[in-house]
């Protein structure tokens, strides 16, 4: 079947199978930082924007995101470096394979919260697994980056 | 795994029902469990094109679409406010926001799983659904009965003058509850108890109060005829002794919540 998907700004149509996932089809257009993890929809590290709202890739099917967007982690990059150094500035990426669902969840947290609570951060990202972190410093990094967001808007 | 043969947008519920009416095609809601069976799909029937993604309120009630996300209960205004966070506090700790973007409250009513979550909040909720042959029948029925070939097209939950609340036990933040605990309260004095993931799917209790009876006497009867009456199970997550306690604990909790 045909689909047309808007993809990070670019509408791109291609044939598929009727059940090809969403993270096969972006990762077969060359976006390789949406990462299959547990394949139970437990772990976060497929995640995509569709329509700008965070999900699963792994979980829906590519023809249902048909005429729709969807944005990876490559649609994002300044965006996500800015926030990702902070990250890195804790330590708290390790092994890195989390990252980008990662990354992914938390610009979609502060999109519809810009300045979350601690408590807020913990649930938002609550579908996020890292088996490296421990999430502490994960949870620092978001604090400094949200810091030094603040300070940069005052200075403004 | 899941093989799909044919994707199918439906145009139309008739459409997704005649289609539906064949053995080996599926009605695809947020494909969260559909996609870690083991099973050849022939044709995936989308409902997702029927404007069923909409929460309704009116002063009678809501209307919650099937294709309605869990993420969208959680986030809806008049639902929290109406529930006092119930709804909310019953769908927060499912797994993650994206899965609960996916995760649709037809395909979590429908399946009607043991453990859910969304079950058991509206059947203290004194909910009902549309199903599009067989028309409204309330949830406490609907939970009962076997897996037909019809449609749910929406869930109807009427507005009483009542109080609400929901608690879940999890063995750890995101994991697939012990036990779950919705109660009402309504101005009649009478209380409803939905008790899921026992493991079974979620059950109804339904209690008067007595006059002149405290909130702790009044807690502990219920917790008492509740934990007598219940029938629950052991698995991995938990003894069948365990959760016939937490059910007596999280039945006080709710009637001394409820009582404010």
């Amino acid at each position: 079947m045909q689909i047309t998907i808007t993809l990070n700004g670019t509408r791109v149509s291609a044939e598929i199978a009727p059940d090809t996932l969403l993270i096969d089809f972006v990762r077969s257009q060359g976006c390789y930082s949406v990462k299959r993890g547990c394949e139970t929809s437990n772990c976060g590290l497929c995640t995509v924007f569709l329509d700008d709202k965070p999900v699963l890739s792994c979980s829906v099917l590519a023809a249902r995101a048909d005429g729709h967007k969807v944005t990876t982690l490559e649609g994002l990059q300044d965006e996500a470096a800015e926030f990702g150094a902070f990250i890195a500035d804790q330590g708290a990426e390790q092994c890195g394979f989390c990252n980008p669902g990662f990354i992914m969840n938390a610009l979609a947290l502060f999109r519809e919260n810009e300045y979350p609570t601690e408590e807020e951060i913990k649930e938002y990202l609550a579908g996020n697994l890292c088996r490296c972190s421990g999430y502490e410093g994960q949870l620092r990094g978001i604090q400094a980056f949200l810091a030094w967001k603040k300070g940069k808007e005052t200075a403004e | 795994m899941l093989t799909i043969r044919e994707y199918k947008k439906a145009e139309s519920l008739e459409e997704a029902w005649q289609l539906n009416q064949k053995k080996n095609n599926r009605i695809i809601g947020g494909m969260i469990w559909l996609k870690m069976e083991t099973i050849n799909v022939g044709t995936a029937i989308d409902l997702s094109g029927l404007g069923l993604d909409t929460i309704e309120e009116t002063d009678e009630g809501f209307s919650i679409g099937a294709m309605v996300t869990l993420r969208q209960l959680e986030q809806h205004p008049g639902l929290a406010a109406y529930t006092d966070g119930a709804v909310r506090e019953s769908v927060r700790h499912i797994v993650g926001v994206q899965l609960r973007n996916l995760a649709t409250v037809g395909g979590s009513i429908y399946s009607r799983f043991g453990f859910s979550d969304v079950l058991t909040m509206f059947l203290a909720l004194n909910s009902s659904v549309e199903l599009y042959k067989g028309g409204i029948v309330p949830l406490a029925e609907y939970a009962q009965k076997p897996y037909d070939r019809d449609i749910l097209v929406r869930v109807i939950v009427p507005k009483e003058n009542a109080a609400y609340s929901y608690q879940s036990v999890r063995n750890s933040q995101t994991d697939i509850p012990v036990l779950t605990c919705a109660a009402a309260k309504t101005e009649k004095e009478s209380y409803r108890f939905a008790i899921g993931a026992r493991p079974g799917k979620a059950v109804l209790f339904c209690f008067e109060a007595q006059p002149g009876e405290t909130t702790e006497e009044r807690a502990r009867r219920f917790a008492d005829a509740v934990k007598e009456q219940i029938k629950t199970e052991s698995n991995m997550r938990g003894s069948a002794e365990y959760r016939r306690h937490l059910a007596g604990v999280l039945v006080k909790r709710a009637v001394r919540k409820l009582e404010g």
